[in-house]
């Protein structure tokens, strides 16, 4: 997949900060904010709370998480701000939860999105990994619950899965504090070392890729663009997904059209 | 020899069947297949709730439960 990243401009900067900000958000400085996602009741919030060294209610029932949760840890002498997301089966279909989630992966700008997937059901979680996979391509699959797994004697071949889904994958056991280090380890690795990925993209069928195609010229030259996958917005265009329009409309507003256009020619912009 | 398909509502619990066909469109059927519901999808009835509403699944290893006017439209075939 290639996403347009390229150049980090000032504009880009100056959005990511006012997305961020809707979303409470602020950054110190060198802060790199880390998305983290995962379908209901997987342990997202103990994972979170096993890096952050924070006590956020966890519990064992759905959209216990509604709002965002924030919390810090620092690895290697770099500080990174964990934002802990309602959990979701999907990001396409339209409850409250679903929105927050699919808003602060695609606006809010995250310098990485970690998916925790439920290691005792893989089938249903790798859904949402999938559509994460499909927005952005910095995305690290955190395998959670493996000692619920092993309890069940399931084996997993982790190596395969990475290979197949063309993203880091790490097993974890968060209750025990069970490869964390290894999960701050490659969100170091994709954030400062910028280590690429090449997530699976699922093909779609002829007419609507198709559709894609004819789409996409217009679709990237949305500012956003340069930071979710063109493929996907088209797809959203083509989904007739009204609020989503309606919130990448407010998202461009912020910066014009043009400005990314007299970019392109090299111009300055102002913003 | 291929039997006919029926709506999942009729599933009583304990059998197992197998989708065939989603006959649903919009929101509600990206909300099925996000449940993991696509044909060719194993589901076995657990159990009904007394008023026989709603059904209680096992889809793909989780227990999910259903309202009986969504399961009519999930076409499935007895496995």
């Amino acid at each position: 997949m290639k996403l347009k990243l390229g150049d980090h401009s000032n504009a880009l900067q100056y959005h990511s900060r006012v997305m961020r900000e809707q979303f409470g958000i602020r950054t110190t400085g060198e802060q790199y904010v880390i998305a983290l996602a995962g379908n209901p009741n997987v342990g997202k919030s103990t994972v979170f709370n096993a890096l952050t060294g924070l006590h956020q209610h966890t519990g064992n029932w759905p959209g216990k998480t509604v709002d965002n949760a924030q919390g810090n840890y620092s690895y290697r002498n770099k500080s990174f701000l964990l934002v802990d997301l309602p959990g979701t089966y999907s990001l396409l279909a339209h409850s409250v939860e679903e929105e927050i989630a699919r808003d602060f992966i695609c606006f809010g700008q995250p310098d990485a999105t970690i998916v925790v997937l439920d290691a005792t059901s893989l089938e249903r979680n790798l859904n949402l990994a999938l559509q994460v996979m499909e927005i952005s391509s910095k995305v690290i699959i955190c395998v959670n619950l493996i000692d619920e797994a092993r309890k069940k004697k399931l084996s997993i071949n982790f190596d395969e899965l990475e290979k197949e889904l063309g993203v880091p994958i790490v097993p974890t056991a968060a209750r025990n504090r069970e490869g964390l280090a290894d999960l701050q380890k490659a969100v170091y690795s994709m954030v400062v070392e910028k280590k690429k990925t090449w997530p699976k993209q699922i093909p779609y069928s002829e007419e609507v890729e198709q559709a894609i195609s004819a789409l996409l010229p217009k679709v990237e030259e949305l500012s956003l663009a340069r930071v979710v996958n063109p493929k996907w917005l088209a797809l959203r265009l083509l989904d007739s997904d009204v609020s989503f329009i309606e919130t990448i409309s407010r998202y461009s507003a912020i910066q014009p059209l043009r400005t990314v256009a007299s970019q392109r020619q090299g111009g300055e912009f102002t913003l | 020899m291929k039997l006919l398909s029926v709506p999942l509502s009729t599933l009583k619990p304990g059998e197992k069947s197998n989708v065939v066909h989603l006959d649903v469109l919009g929101l509600l059927r990206r909300r099925i297949l996000d449940l993991g519901i696509v044909p060719g999808t194993v589901l076995t009835c657990i159990g009904k709730a007394p008023a026989g509403d709603p059904i209680a699944y096992l889809i793909r290893g989780t227990v999910i439960a259903l309202r009986s006017e969504d399961a009519c439209l999930i076409a499935v075939e007895q496995v």
